[in-house]
């Protein structure tokens, strides 16, 4: 069999698995649907942080700013701003065509004001040429800035959250709906991202990643590129929180929509552990990462915080290049590396000779 | 807003704030020093140093509840944490100290969240303070009270600075430290054990958040996820200071006291955190500003 032949079977094989899975275990259908949150938290960073070497500690603003659009278009297209928040949400229930032309529409404009939230941060941080720890440490300082904002914000429920609008079925349904959201959403993401990174786009972000100076040297507007990875990894995050913040149905300002110190890091975390600077590397880190957290709710309950920190430590200490780093570095000929091992080897048995 | 009027209104209102956010600002001009000790010499962001911070705060919570003096649990707290950091620093930072600022944020920022929910498990996720057992003072008529507790506090928090800068200017270790600090490769050429004055100071700097902690929970309230507000504190001030400069860090200390307490009373207390967080990013876009001027970048 060829290649592409070992491929298609290959993507065949996961996406039988992947429709299969709400149905073979039923139990555990919003954590499926979770698994594939956390795919979509280490692609989009990856995109930034992996691919284009900016590492970012605060993409968790974009996945907050999804979420709340997506709430707040849903809870004023339906419902009159007092009444909602007098009754936390629970008003009467909406019918299915309600509850999802207000998803669709709060998700698109979620994902628009992202991207213009991405594009002006860009402009005063990536464009002023911000780099290295010091991107870092100001993204982080945005992340955490926009949760407590949201948090004395009374217009989005201020510290007491916001509740998501009931979904019209029941709570088996909610997950299974969702669960296909996220899929779908991973898919379209995964590709987007495939098509991207074999292209230009993908040779100049590589470039700025290795020397952002050359890079600029070379002609390459290191700027534009920057800005517009930026922006795509808002939108799909934003598109993500938007889905996300419906199927936890509460929103809490600094739990779960900025949650900086748990999925801000986390989102991190899996594409190193998988690989980052991969396309696979982030897909791989965040199944391994999301099944070790449930392994550790299931069976440390108590302690499950902090072996997860635990983990988290053990990850980034003795394991920083990740799985696909690793890999690449015991087989670099299957990645298509030219392998200077041997070349060496040779030219050394000839000096000997 | 309003609270902007009253200002305005009680002019002596301002001398309270500026005096009470002073003495607290002592205390993270201390643990700004470690960060800066820390940057300088291991060349790595400690994203921990809250954590150490506020464990600090807890040892001395959890000496009092023991039945010792805090003045004494003080000391005791700071031993404490000289011990864990050096142990820590055996256990992870040792790995990552070689690697790039990015790897080692990471791996401090790791080393914060166990320690957060750590003290999460043990201590319990409410808010405690330690009583001191000092009085306060009035002043003005009683319109402005000054905590006795503040000003022991930053008296203290001086003199451990003192120290510390003497420390590094006079003894054979200090100079150990200033000489891997300048040059890592002519200091162990030189015969500097590199490795035992990383450990050292690391230890150093878990110690200084220690006493700082200490006395955190004694003149404030401490809690387990309160940590990385003074991690961002202390690296707010070291970047407006810059490496290696004491007194600019004492002064970015005291006059960012002053500002929080200002603007926690101005926009109010939710926002304060807010404050922090924004003033950050405020101050790094002013630093590329102020680079982008001089067409040059630090690494």
């Amino acid at each position: 069999m060829n290649s592409d032949g070992k491929k298609i079977v290959a993507y065949g094989g996961i996406l039988v698995l992947a429709l299969a899975a709400p149905w073979m275990m039923t139990a555990y259908r919003t954590q499926l649907a979770f698994l594939w949150v956390m795919v979509l938290f280490a692609l989009t960073w990856d995109l930034v942080g992996g691919q284009m070497g900016y590492a970012s500690f605060g993409n968790i603003v974009f996945f907050g700013v999804g979420m709340y659009s997506t709430a707040v278009i849903q809870r004023n297209l339906h419902y009159g701003l007092e009444e909602y928040a007098h009754v936390a949400g629970r008003v009467e229930s909406l019918s299915a065509a309600e509850y999802l032309t207000g998803l669709s529409l709060g998700m698109t404009v979620g994902a628009v004001a992202a991207v213009v939230i991405a594009a002006i941060l860009g402009v005063c941080i990536l464009a002023m040429g911000m780099r290295g720890p010091y991107f870092g440490i100001c993204t982080l300082g945005l992340g955490v800035a926009a949760g407590e904002l949201a948090s004395g914000w009374e217009y989005v429920g201020a510290g007491s959250g916001l509740v998501t609008p009931v979904f019209p079925e029941g709570l088996g349904e909610r997950a299974i709906f969702f669960y296909y959201i996220f899929f779908f959403l991973t898919i379209v993401t995964f590709f987007t991202l495939r098509r991207l990174y074999s292209g230009r786009f993908g040779l100049a972000i590589n470039a700025i990643r290795d020397d952002e100076d050359k890079a600029e040297a070379m002609g390459i507007r290191t700027t534009r590129y920057k800005i517009t990875a930026w922006c795509v990894s808002a939108f799909f995050l934003s598109l993500t929180g938007g889905a996300a913040g419906h199927l936890i149905g509460f929103i809490d300002p600094t739990e779960v929509a900025f949650a900086g110190p748990t999925f801000g890091v986390w989102m991190i975390l899996m594409a190193i552990l998988g690989g980052k600077g991969t396309l696979w590397g982030p897909v791989i880190g965040a199944v391994i990462f999301h099944v070790t957290q449930e392994v550790f709710w299931t069976y440390l309950f108590g302690w499950q915080r902090v072996a997860l920190g635990a983990f988290i430590v053990a990850i980034v200490v003795f394991f920083p290049q990740g799985l696909m780093g690793w890999a690449q570095e015991r087989w670099p000929e299957r990645f298509g590396h030219r392998v200077e091992g041997t070349a060496l080897a040779q030219t050394a048995g000839g000096e000997g000779a | 807003m309003d609270n902007l009027q009253i200002l305005f209104v009680a002019p002596v209102f301002s001398l309270q704030l500026l005096i009470d956010g002073i003495l607290i600002g002592a205390v993270f001009a201390l643990a700004a020093y470690g960060m800066a000790l820390v940057w300088g010499v291991m060349k790595i962001i400690n994203f921990a140093q809250g954590e150490f911070v506020i464990l600090g705060g807890f040892l001395l919570y959890a000496l009092k509840e023991a039945g010792l003096h805090p003045f004494l649990g003080v000391p005791v707290a700071t031993a404490a944490l000289f011990v864990i950091g050096w142990v820590i620093y055996r256990i992870a930072v040792v790995r990552v100290v070689e690697k790039d600022l990015f790897i080692s944020i990471l791996a401090t920022f790791g080393i914060a969240i166990l320690l957060q929910q750590l003290m999460n498990q043990i201590f319990g996720a409410d808010v405690q303070t330690v009583e001191s057992g000092l009085g306060t003072w009035f002043l003005l008529d009683g319109q402005v009270t000054v905590l006795q507790i503040k000003v022991v506090s930053f008296f203290i928090a001086m003199v451990l600075g003192v120290i510390l800068a003497l420390f590094l200017k006079m003894t054979r270790l200090g100079q150990a430290i200033r000489a891997t600090a300048q040059h890592f490769r002519a200091a162990q050429i030189l015969g500097v054990d590199t490795d035992r004055v990383y450990a050292i100071t690391f230890a150093l700097n878990a110690a200084i958040c220690g006493a700082a902690g200490a006395l955190v929970s004694m003149i404030w309230v401490i809690q387990p996820f309160m940590g990385l507000a003074y991690t961002i504190r202390s690296f707010m001030i070291v970047i407006v200071a810059g490496l290696g400069n004491v007194i600019g860090v004492a002064l970015a200390g005291l006059g960012l006291g002053a500002a929080e307490n200002f603007a926690g009373f101005i926009l109010g207390a939710e926002f304060q955190a807010a404050f922090i967080f924004s003033l950050l990013v405020v101050i790094l876009l002013w630093r590329n500003f102020r680079l982008s001027l001089k067409r040059q970048y630090l690494e």
